[in-house]
């Protein structure tokens, strides 16, 4: 039904965009060869094709969606949009066309090479998230929780209710350096802010106790003859370790400190503890 | 007494203990007043650099006891600092952690002070502060203070979501000896009248929507292994009895760590036995998920774990009546005996196949690793292209990677034969006898 074209389509970046993509591709009974969001500039031989966002026709979509294919698929094209492979938007395109074709049973065609794909990438990010639950490390100031994190996927939206249900009556933020996105939750409302830039302030000194109290939990928990700190990596990725309080925060401040005290010399801040995965 | 000194102190004291599980308990904090929520999955905040996950802030009210149990780093006759926390304290450094996202709540257990009853009645005082003052709504887990009145135990039940009964060790006669304190009944009692209690509150809870919930995540036991000279088949055995009879959601073992010399003991010094821990879980991750029971895994005549292989590979070697399996007829319960393939693996294969007979390479796109499954399965009637059958090299692939390199190193693969007969296994199955116990521990452990 779909044949192959040598072209690349270019949508504004968004969500319903993305849909329109995939409408225009129906439309046109073909496969393009790439997919292309928001301001990336692509370098290319194939034709590019600007593809408008256009309301109605994203909203055609994912109303068909759950209908003729499952409100699973719906979910995890949805999830499968956080994520940060380069080519997820073609395979995501790639996947609806064979899910309007094959219905629900898309879902269990595990071996096919565009459902492995998609999945996989749903996995990578459901996974993150996961970790960004347990990891993230949040800190007091003046009873404003703040927090940062790295993350590869845009996890935010995963994550929102389970932070927004467990600290209920606190204000909070989660910032996310990677893609500059934010979960505001303030007066028991939530929103994700899109676009812009934060840093923790200083810590408090009760705040600065209770990191030291909790290192120094950290340290104590540990049982010296079990020593094995490959299981403790593969459970906990040196990726995330940066914004953890247990190693971070005030451990490169007190190398820094001891370094500068051993020797006179011009002060090298030591190299952090974070080698990229 | 300041706050760092106490929480080394009580922290160092409570890290024998293995579980720190927070899983087992959904509850969502709605509109509700308070703070907290507990996800069913159960989330570990941190991994300590021995590997073990931190859940939980674990940590004894008081490391002060009366007993003097040989086992234990907090007996009355061992010289170590002592402390205390009051109730006051312990929910005040939970709800702080909790908050920072360092935790997932409270694991609470103390040594025994003035008399069981008073232990009890202070725990549950800090529990109920969480509970009540702070409206704490994350997860508790709460060991039981053995001898204490059973209604306390009802109302720490109710108040934590897990409770745990310590069975300490193996047997009745490794009780005799090392905990003179305590003894078989003495354990089994409130771990029975937990188990009834949990069982009645099942039904009050659908009677009543209002009825307050008794351990929602049941509960669970510890064990020392090796400081004892039980065998792994009774310890087994006795895990599967309380996974049975006392409805227990989780058995941990762990390997003793010496605790100063004791003439009872293993000496200080004494590496911990990982490997046989490890087995250990192995065998009960058997037993709870993959449908196997105790005599299956080890029996009267093998009581100990083939330290090469794990139990699963181990009974894979001793059925070959039972492969090759085919992959897309077989049904899930053979599938999640074949070696390498785990429980999400069967999922996935038997969800795959509905669609489209499976061949080799989608088996690994689904992410089924063949490293081990390749010599006991059979794709569309076919082995896998190019697999190589020879005894050394089954072995190879069946064994762990560090077990492997140990062996090479010691240069253990011409002296073990795995096999009755010395022709090369070329039609599999046609398998073997026990690997020589004996020898294989002399090869991974020098002297041991």
């Amino acid at each position: 039904m779909f044949n192959g074209r040598d072209v690349v389509y270019c949508y504004d970046g968004s969500f319903d965009g993305l849909l329109c993509c995939v409408f225009e591709s129906f439309v046109r009974r073909e496969t393009p060869l790439g997919v292309v969001g928001g301001a990336q500039e692509q370098l290319t031989l194939s034709d590019t094709l600007y593809i408008p966002t256009v309301p109605e026709r994203a909203a055609r979509v994912a109303a068909a969606v759950p209908k003729k294919i499952s409100p699973h698929v719906w979910e995890l094209i949805r999830i499968a949009f956080l994520t940060f492979g380069e080519d997820k938007d073609l395979i995501i395109l790639k996947y609806l066309q064979k899910g309007f074709k094959a219905g629900e049973a898309i879902e269990n065609m595990l071996a096919d090479d565009t459902v492995n794909a998609l999945n996989k990438a749903v996995l990578h990010c459901t996974n993150e998230a996961h970790r960004m639950k347990q990891f993230i490390r949040f800190s007091d100031f003046d009873g404003y929780l703040a927090a940062v994190i790295e993350p590869k996927n845009k996890v935010i939206p995963l994550i929102a209710d389970h932070f927004t249900d467990r600290y209920r009556n606190e204000n909070f933020l989660i910032y996310d350096e990677t893609h500059r996105m934010a979960l505001v939750y303030q007066s028991h409302m939530a929103e994700i802010v899109y676009d812009i830039s934060f840093e923790l302030p200083a810590a408090s000194a009760e705040e600065e106790r209770y990191r030291e109290l909790w290192k120094s939990f950290y340290d104590t928990i540990s049982i010296k003859e079990r020593y094995n700190p490959r299981c403790r990596m593969t459970m906990m990725p040196k990726r995330y370790w940066g914004h953890m309080t247990e190693f971070s925060m005030n451990e490169f401040a007190e190398n820094d400190k001891k370094s500068a005290a051993e020797s006179l010399d011009v002060k090298q801040p030591l190299p952090p503890d974070v080698t990229p995965e | 007494m300041d706050m760092f000194e106490k929480l080394k102190i009580l922290g160092e004291s409570a890290k024998y203990d293995s579980s720190c599980t927070s899983s087992g308990v959904d509850r969502k904090g709605g509109n509700s007043d308070g703070i907290g929520s507990a996800a069913s999955c159960g989330l570990c905040h941190s991994f300590a650099a021995d590997g073990r996950c931190i859940s939980l802030l674990k940590i004894l009210m008081t490391n002060y006891c009366l007993y003097d149990c040989k086992y234990c780093i907090n007996r009355r006759s061992n010289d170590v600092p002592r402390a205390r926390f009051s109730p006051d304290e312990i929910a005040d450094l939970t709800i702080n952690f909790y908050r920072r996202n360092y935790i997932e709540g409270l694991f609470l257990s103390s040594g025994i002070i003035q008399s069981p009853d008073y232990t009890c009645e202070q725990m549950i005082e800090a529990l109920s502060i969480l509970r009540n003052k702070y409206k704490f709504y994350g997860y508790i887990h709460a060991k039981t203070i053995p001898g204490a009145d059973p209604e306390l135990i009802n109302r720490l039940g109710t108040l934590a979501d897990r409770i745990s009964v310590n069975i300490e060790l193996p047997s009745q006669k490794s009780l005799n000896t090392l905990a003179p304190d305590k003894s078989k009944s003495s354990i089994l009692l409130p771990m029975g009248h937990i188990t009834n209690k949990i069982k009645e509150n099942s039904y009050e809870i659908v009677k009543y929507k209002a009825a307050p919930k008794f351990a929602p995540a049941g509960q669970s036991t510890q064990m020392i292994i090796g400081a004892t000279p039980d065998t792994d088949f009774q310890i087994l055995r006795l895990s599967e009895a309380m996974y049975g009879k006392y409805r227990l959601k989780r058995v941990f073992y762990s390997a003793y760590i010496p605790v100063g010399d004791q003439k009872l003991l293993p000496p200080a010094g004494t590496k911990p036995p990982l490997l046989r821990e490890h087995r250990l879980y192995q065998a009960d991750w058997l037993l709870r998920f993959y449908g196997f029971k105790a005599e299956e895994i080890l029996d009267e005549q093998h009581q100990e774990f083939n330290p090469l292989l794990d139990p699963k590979c181990n009974w894979a070697l001793h059925h070959p009546e039972c492969f090759p399996v085919e992959i897309n007829k077989a049904p899930y319960e053979m599938l999640l005996r074949v070696p390498g393939i785990g429980v999400k693996s069967a999922q996935k294969i038997v969800t795959a196949r509905r669609q489209a007979k499976l061949d080799y390479a989608d088996l690994r796109k689904l992410g089924v690793v063949l490293k081990r499954a390749n010599y006991f399965i059979l794709c569309l009637g076919k082995r896998a292209e190019g697999l190589i059958v020879t005894e050394t090299g089954i072995m190879r692939q069946l064994m762990s990677a560090s077990t492997v390199k140990d062996l090479e190193q010691k240069g253990g693969f011409e002296q073990l034969s795995f096999f009755e007969s010395e022709k090369p296994a070329s039609i599999l199955p046609a398998l073997p006898s026990l690997p020589t116990v004996e020898d294989a521990v002399k090869c991974l452990t020098g002297e041991m």
